[in-house]
């Protein structure tokens, strides 16, 4: 309809004011992507173990809150639901902090221990999606003998480098962990956690040789396969009626999420959706992680709406008398509107792409110091984009106001 | 005889409200018809522009009757008036071009708002124009690149692109050194005739009233016709 894209070519047209709002908007973009990719990270890398765990029931004490706050059960829960129909293979699995020594410690301020999570699991024993764990199975059996996750943090040492380097003369790399001396027999890659900087995957009997007080036959976490085709709510249902004790549920939650969360007794089973849900929504709601960076988006967003509504305002104002002429030709209110509208369209557009760009920058160097896994989705890449696009139009709204002031009669 | 362009009758107009209201206008009555170039003059504040405004339909008309073109903008609805102020060209005082736009596209603002007019022949048309005012060379220049009489010249152009029947302009000359303010009358001047379009300018400048077909005077906000002659 209008030849003239006038919206355009005002901004074009003022390179320097263009210029700062591009970059002010691009700030604001990049503050959200950031904000909201530590969050994925955080929600992501606190459940990077339950995604890699091969079970489709699992069972935990009531107790635990999280991953890294385990409380553990007796195992003959886990015993007994192997008497279930649909049940195919169960595993325990056990899980713990514990302090690891740096073997290749250079000295102070540097600390040469750190927490690092210890899982335990039956050697041959289906437990994890990783190929070298399969592969190490002969290592895990051997006596005081773990793997290493060489996506930890860097502060447990340079492991990973020091493996490679000695498999050549058949030495291993020899460390402590609680204060017992264990070799490390092979490598997997798992990542660090907020919860858990490193991790380590040993065999049952070296788990409870490493946590010696840990009581016989108490268990973190029991897995449970099923066999191929069993319907997973009829045997939830089935371990609902058949453990011993009273059955409880959250009364906040819905009933399909109760289908597949529920305590019986002195246990509590979980779907694997459910266990990884269960896992994020600690550090959603019981941490203030979530809230923080949520606030933080919030404030990108205003930050960002603040600066289009100056640039916006500035240029209404500039161009006041050019708005009254052209009400005065016969141009309506409407015209002027959607001029200042599209520029606020052109902004948040030609402002996202940069910080976009910018930000995929960021996020390698985020993902290469801290080991977390921020990447860029299509999904916040949208959630972005709309944010920018909304950030631009409601500060068009608030500057549109002072086009009605453009009064033809005042030019004469 | 052809109807006349503007008729206005009784034409009364007050600022303000209460007790600060004044009256600008007092029963201004006169007609102008098609083709004729009427000049306005008299001293500042005696309500010409105010009478400019109510013609070109910016402001509603209080008192009496004003008939545009053959439409009565009294009581005419918002929606109405900014279709006729589309039918009407307008010169200002200030050559209030967009800045942005290069000489041609303010020109071609002006055609944007006559949807019978093809978008492909819009720019030829713009061009033309600006030929037709002299600045055939000058049409990709952006109005800070030109002078103040090339600028009012761009404005000339932009008011008569749509051959309106009327013309409007507010002291076009005011801004202007003699010699262009001349200049730029006389070829508004010439375009109108040509056209057929009526003019009404409003002015202070003694030096271009030779070019006017009628002389009205405003003082205090009352009319009285002067003879083109004196």
């Amino acid at each position: 309809m209008f030849a003239i894209p006038l919206a355009w070519l005002q901004l074009k047209r003022e390179t320097v004011r263009l210029l700062v709002a591009l970059a002010g908007i691009g700030f604001a973009v990049i503050l959200m992507f950031l904000q909201l990719g530590f969050q994925a990270a955080l929600f992501e890398s606190a459940v990077t173990l339950h995604q890699k765990l091969e079970g489709d029931i699992f069972l935990i004490s009531p107790q635990s809150t999280s991953l890294t706050s385990m409380k553990s059960f007796p195992d003959r829960r886990l015993y007994q639901s192997l008497g279930f129909a649909g049940v195919d293979a169960i595993s325990p699995i056990y899980l713990g902090l514990g302090i690891w020594k740096n073997p290749y410690w250079e000295g102070p301020p540097a600390s040469q221990t750190r927490s690092i999570l210890v899982i335990g699991m039956v050697p041959g024993d289906k437990v994890f999606a990783l190929p070298e764990v399969a592969e190490n199975q002969s290592q895990l059996r051997l006596t005081d003998v773990v793997l290493f996750d060489r996506a930890s943090r860097e502060e447990f040492g340079p492991i990973s480098k020091k493996f490679e380097a000695l498999k050549a003369t058949g030495g291993l790399v020899k460390s402590e962990i609680e204060s017992r001396r264990v070799k490390v027999g092979g490598l997997f890659s798992l990542g660090a956690s907020f919860g858990a900087d490193g991790n380590l995957i040993t065999s049952d009997l070296n788990f409870r040789r490493i946590f010696s007080k840990r009581g016989e036959g108490m268990i973190d976490v029991g897995l449970i396969k099923l066999k191929p085709g069993v319907d997973l709510e009829k045997t939830l249902a089935r371990f609902r009626q058949n453990l011993p004790g009273t059955s409880r549920t959250d009364p906040k939650k819905t009933t399909d999420q109760t289908k597949e969360d529920f305590v019986v007794g002195d246990v509590r089973v979980l779907s694997k959706k459910a266990f990884i849900a269960f896992e994020q929504n600690y550090w959603k709601e019981s941490t203030a992680i979530g809230f923080i960076f949520t606030l933080g988006t919030a404030i990108g967003f205003v930050v960002g709406t603040v600066i289009v509504y100056q640039i916006l305002y500035t240029d209404v104002t500039d161009h006041l008398a050019e708005y009254a002429t052209l009400k005065a030709m016969g141009y309506k209110n409407r015209y002027l509107l959607s001029v200042v509208f599209q520029e606020a369209i052109i902004l948040a557009v030609m402002g996202y792409i940069p910080g976009y760009i910018l930000c995929l920058g960021l996020y390698n160097v985020t993902r290469s110091a801290t080991a977390l896994p921020i990447s860029m989705t299509l999904d916040r890449g949208i959630l972005v984009l709309c944010l920018a696009i909304l950030m631009c139009v409601i500060s068009g709204a608030v500057a549109v106001r002072k086009v009605q002031d453009a009064d033809p009669a005042d030019i004469f | 005889m052809l109807q006349p362009i503007i008729t206005i009758e009784n034409v009364s107009h007050y600022f303000g409200a209460g007790r600060l209201r004044k009256q600008i206008l007092f029963d201004v009555t006169t007609i102008v018809e098609p083709g004729e170039v009427v000049i306005m003059t008299g001293p500042s504040g005696s309500g010409k522009t105010t009478l400019l405004t109510l013609i070109g339909a910016l402001r509603s008309t209080q008192e009496g009757s004003l008939k545009v073109l053959g439409q009565e903008l009294r009581g005419g609805s918002e929606s109405k008036l900014v279709e006729l102020r589309r039918n009407i060209g307008y010169i200002f005082q200030a050559h209030n071009l967009l800045n942005s736009l290069r000489a041609w596209q303010n020109v071609q603002m002006s055609i944007e708002l006559h949807s019978d007019i093809p978008a492909s022949e819009s720019r030829d048309r713009a061009e033309a124009m600006l030929e037709a005012v002299g600045l055939a060379d000058w049409a990709t220049q952006y109005p800070n690149e030109l002078s103040g009489g090339q600028k009012q010249r761009v404005a000339i152009a932009r008011a008569l692109v749509c051959n309106p029947k009327l013309v409007l302009a507010d002291e076009p000359t005011a801004a202007l050194d003699k010699k262009s303010g001349r200049d730029v009358v006389e070829i508004m001047h010439d375009l109108a005739k040509k056209q057929g379009s009526a003019i009404v300018l409003v002015t202070h400048d003694n030096r271009i009233l030779d070019l006017a077909d009628r002389i009205i005077h405003m003082e205090d906000g009352r009319l009285s016709s002067l003879d083109a002659s004196a």
